[in-house]
């Protein structure tokens, strides 16, 4: 009898040992289970499939590594990602699916200035915290205060490029090819237009063109009979490449310079000898000689293939980077909370050097340089907001 | 082609219930909302072409273009005009609501004109001819949108206020019905198949289809400019580019899908093709590649379109299975 | 003067190339009556054939550029015969509101069908033909703009030799002019029209080849403005009128080349459809075409 009570008792202690245990243990998955959810609309795919796809993998990348270390407030962090397939009205589409059915706590995006006006709007509405990567349209972050960006404005890439032609090219007399089917293109021409003026120097002829064209014998031509001692084209590199290859087919020999817009191995497959000796200027270099630098890229390259990170995936790594590391400081995943904590960003130590918000949640960061040469990007120097403030 | 017995009444019914849901809209998923926004506006863009293309028989390529028409000109008054009128606080609901109504109306109108500007060459031009026109109309007004400084350039518009809902967009779409519906049971109905069937024959006993082809050509752009006017106050941000010829394909494969010249098909076709991709996200970059197969294996197979059958003889025989199984 | 001779030489260059497109858009028109709305999607296919000849090939040599030019044009005839018996001969008598449809849905099918496959950025194409630039008192012509005119203009006549001195010739004239009486004096249509997509089509893909080495950067959609424009130059100079197809290619390419290098340079792609619609409006055959009254 005493036999059968221990046992009936021994049975008893060990399914309350199990019950507590289990309990434990589904307490524990649960809280393991709730990631922080962090929202990304890039363009994947369409036109413009190579800068997100780039931004994206820089994205992902920094995700997987803060994962590694332990995620953020203890859970992991789960990237959601959406295509907008370059495509004008489904961004806002998008973000609204990722803050309404997702409920991500941030979002990322996007490297087109149109795309991110689009999205802004929503992101402001419904308070999540939105951190641009590469949209260097200054009206981006002027739709509120819930909108960050991590690279620079291209008023300051304007002012930038005009100094290079003044300093580096050393030309006085310039010529304006600009591209009217996009925002960034015709902002950076006035910005650049601006300060150039301002330098001495003089704009002697704008000529214009629309993308997707593959022509421009006629506008090079004009520009040829004007005399110039340089050509800015403040476009993209499928109109760029063409551009240099048609104006050295005519016997233009001046050089031709642009923006961050410039950036990606088909300026030289497409552009070839036409683009050795032009410059750029963009927000990072995988040549420069930091600690920091050197670790992304080799990472990026064990990651994806060997394959070098260039601006695009720089700027997505930090945005990723800095938002985390803003939630981690605000201590919740609530947007008020974040977007504090992201104003407050001083001293974040990226790749693409220490982002600091200034009051308009424009992030002060350094152009760099950037001449081809032999088919390479080669870093020529960098240009803080400190050497060219007024 | 019978739809509903009394037009008028369906169409109140239809506006007091979107009245009804748009009340009840902040309880309502903001995505859903999203996505059932997007249907209604797509249905006006469908079912207006559908007059031009379904009923008189002209195939218009162009119809994002007079959508762009209308959303640039609704935003320039809500965005330039809004401020002056409105005053600092942006007025009361109503005030809104009225302005908002301003601005379709005046966009519609605008679009109308490009309508007119459209049909009026169009006693020349037939079946091929006229589809190029159209796409190079599309195409012009693209042009000028990108050129004109004082409507943002390549940037467009943005900043649009946040004026559309289920009310308006869901009262238009009916409103939209509605004048198709009237339109095409009446003498300009008889006058715009006459064109679509035969336009020799037609002329031949003294109907002037240059007039029912202005006619169509009008209707149709007016009801896409309140369309683009809708989709302006919906996502905020409007470009040029974002009304190209794609956009005008998107709306010709809903007809073509619905039927051409069968309203409620092609209203069946608008929902069914606005829903569709939001669900199938995931393939999202197959879409265009199956929309471009749909439409040729649609012409192979059933060019009278996916759901061209007839909806009375449908309900007719439900009505009588339901009876015979009640006995 | 010099500025202007640049433009001019350019003018003509561009010219050259619409011409090509062109010729296939009038020539199936003439015996088919519907706007081939895939053919921008042929000329585009034809540029990534020699893209991928151009791989295999030894770069800047004559025999090389000859080969991609010969392996575009046939594998382009090809597709262009293939699709008008898969797609377009089964509506054939049928109302061509269908059939136009169908040409913009294989039209679109080639395009995102080409965007899924090699994604939208652009390709650099490789260099086939010596790239040489020749300067002659300040002008300056490259050796590609050279070449694309000589066998532009080599293409068109030997196109007028087929189609005015060989009896298949003379049987599309005869199927343009009355497919059923054509019929009737024993001509197999099917073959006729089979063998004016095959040579259409061979025509847009030797354009897309010269294209690809005047402009190296192709993609996907790249046929779609220069197939609209080529269009118009054949709607400008008489739809179904050989020599008409090339002179409105000439004069739209002149025109294009004069306003890019002007003021109104963006407004260029909007001028090649004005000139459309006028043309439609005041002088609907065209400048070479002739008026045909439509018999009931």
């Amino acid at each position: 009898m005493a036999a059968a009570t221990q046992f009936s008792m021994f049975r008893t202690l060990r399914h309350t040992l199990a019950a507590v245990m289990t309990a434990a243990a589904v307490t524990a998955a649960g809280r393991a289970q709730e990631a922080v959810k962090i929202g990304e609309y890039a363009s994947l795919t369409g036109k413009e499939a190579a800068f997100g796809q780039s931004s994206h993998k820089g994205t992902l990348l920094a995700i997987e590594e803060l994962n590694a270390k332990g995620g953020v407030l203890g859970r992991q962090i789960e990237l959601v990602t959406d295509d907008n397939q370059s495509k004008q009205g489904e961004s806002a589409t998008i973000v609204k699916k990722l803050i309404s059915r997702e409920k991500v706590v941030a979002i990322l995006g996007e490297v087109a200035s149109m795309r991110s006006l689009e999205a802004a709007p929503i992101c402001q509405a419904y308070r999540v915290p939105m951190i641009s990567p590469s949209s260097t349209y200054p009206k981006v972050t002027e739709i509120g205060n819930y909108i960050f960006r991590v690279c620079f404005t291209d008023r300051f890439q304007g002012h930038v490029l005009a100094k290079v032609g003044k300093d580096t090219l050393r030309i006085r007399r310039v010529a304006l090819l600009t591209s009217v089917s996009s925002a960034y293109s015709v902002g950076l021409a006035a910005y650049f237009k601006e300060q150039f003026a301002a330098d001495g120097g003089q704009v002697v002829i704008e000529q214009k063109y629309t993308e997707g064209s593959k022509d421009f014998d006629a506008q090079l031509t004009a520009i040829k009979a004007a005399g110039v001692e340089g050509i800015f084209v403040p476009g993209y590199y499928t109109e760029a490449a063409l551009i240099c290859r048609q104006a050295r087919e005519l016997g233009i020999t001046v050089p031709l310079f642009g923006g961050d817009g410039w950036e990606a191995p088909e300026l030289v497959d497409i552009g070839g000898a036409a683009v050795e000796g032009c410059y750029y200027t963009t927000h990072y270099s995988p040549q420069v000689d930091s600690p920091v630098v050197k670790a992304f890229v080799a990472k990026f390259q064990a990651r994806y293939k060997g394959e070098t990170p260039d601006a695009m995936a720089a700027l997505g790594y930090d945005s990723a980077g800095v938002m985390v590391d803003a939630i981690r400081r605000a201590g919740s995943t609530d947007g008020p909370a974040i977007r504090a904590a992201l104003e407050a960003t001083q001293s974040y130590e990226g790749v693409t050097g220490r982002t600091a918000m200034d009051r308009q949640r424009n992030a002060s960061k350094a152009a760099f340089v950037i001449m081809v040469k032999d088919g390479h990007f080669t870093f020529v120097q960098s240009i803080s907001p400190q050497s060219i403030a007024p | 082609m019978k739809t509903a017995p009394k037009p008028l009444l369906a169409l109140v019914a239809t506006v007091l219930l979107a009245f009804g849901v748009s009340q009840v809209s902040d309880r309502i998923d903001p995505y859903y909302l999203d996505v059932m926004i997007g249907v209604g506006i797509n249905v006006i863009l469908a079912v207006s072409l559908n007059l031009v293309n379904g009923y008189t028989g002209q195939f218009s390529l162009g119809h994002a273009g007079f959508m762009s028409v209308g959303a640039y000109l609704s935003a320039a008054v809500t965005l330039l005009l809004g401020p002056r009128l409105l005053g600092e606080e942006g007025g009361s609901a109503l005030q809104q609501g009225l302005l908002f109504l301003a601005a379709l109306a005046m966009g519609g109108c605008g679009a109308a004109l490009a309508g007119l500007a459209v049909g009026i060459p169009s006693f020349r031009l037939k079946g091929d001819y006229l589809a190029l026109v159209t796409l190079g109309f599309g195409e012009i007004i693209r042009v000028i949108f990108q050129n004109v400084e004082a409507l943002g350039g390549a940037l467009g518009l943005n900043g649009i206020p946040n004026y559309t809902n289920v009310f308006w967009v869901y009262g238009f779409a009916a409103l939209t019905v509605f004048t198709v519906v009237c339109l095409v049971r009446s003498t300009y109905g008889r006058g715009f198949l006459a064109t679509q069937d035969d336009e020799i024959a037609a002329e031949a006993v003294g109907i002037d289809t240059t007039r029912y082809k202005i006619v169509a050509f009008v209707v149709g752009a007016f009801f896409a400019g309140v369309a683009g006017g809708l989709y302006g106050h919906f996502k905020l941000t409007i470009t040029p580019t974002g009304f190209d010829f794609t956009k005008s394909i998107e709306i010709v494969v809903m007809v073509i899908l619905g039927g051409m010249g069968n309203t409620p098909g092609v209203i069946l076709a608008a929902i069914l093709l606005t829903v569709l991709p939001e669900m199938l996200r995931a393939v999202e970059q197959y879409r265009m590649v199956l929309y471009s197969l749909l439409l040729i294996v649609l012409m192979l197979v059933r060019p009278k379109g996916l759901f061209n059958f007839d909806f009375t003889a449908v309900a007719a025989r439900l009505r009588w299975k339901y009876l015979a199984a009640r006995k | 003067m010099t500025e202007f001779l640049q433009q001019l030489l350019n003018g003509l260059s561009l010219g050259a190339i619409y011409a090509l497109i062109a010729l296939g858009y009038t020539m199936v028109y003439g015996v088919l009556r519907f706007i081939n709305f895939a053919h921008s999607d042929v000329f585009m296919v034809g540029a990534f054939i020699g893209y991928f000849a151009g791989q295999h090939l030894p770069h800047d040599s004559v025999l090389g550029g000859i080969v991609a030019l010969a392996a575009a044009m046939a594998g382009c005839a090809v597709l262009g015969i293939l699709i008008e018996r898969v797609v377009y001969r089964p509506l054939r008598g049928g109302p061509t509101l269908n059939v136009l449809i169908t040409a913009i849905g294989m039209s679109l099918f080639l395009e995102y069908t080409g965007q899924l496959v090699f994604g939208a950025t652009p390709r650099p194409f490789p260099s086939i033909i010596p790239a040489r630039m020749i300067s002659v008192h300040g002008l300056v012509i490259s050796m590609n703009q050279l070449i694309v005119i000589i066998v532009a203009v080599l293409l068109m006549v030997a196109l007028e030799l087929a189609v005015y001195r060989t009896k298949i010739g003379t049987a599309m004239r005869a199927v343009a002019l009355n497919p059923r009486a054509a019929q009737l004096v024993g001509i197999n249509i099917d073959v006729v029209i089979s063998f004016t997509f095959g040579l259409g089509s061979a025509l847009a893909g030797a354009g897309g080849v010269l294209y690809a080495l005047n402009y190296p950067s192709i993609d996907p959609l790249m046929g779609v403005v220069p197939g609209l424009k080529a269009f118009v130059a054949a709607v400008l100079g008489g739809v179904g009128n050989i020599p008409g197809a090339a002179l409105g290619a000439l004069i739209l390419g002149m025109t294009e080349t004069f306003i890019d290098g002007s003021r109104w340079s963006t407004y260029k792609d909007a001028i090649a459809f004005a000139i459309l619609i006028a043309i439609l409006l005041f002088r609907p055959a065209g400048l070479l075409g002739r008026y045909t009254t439509e018999k009931v």
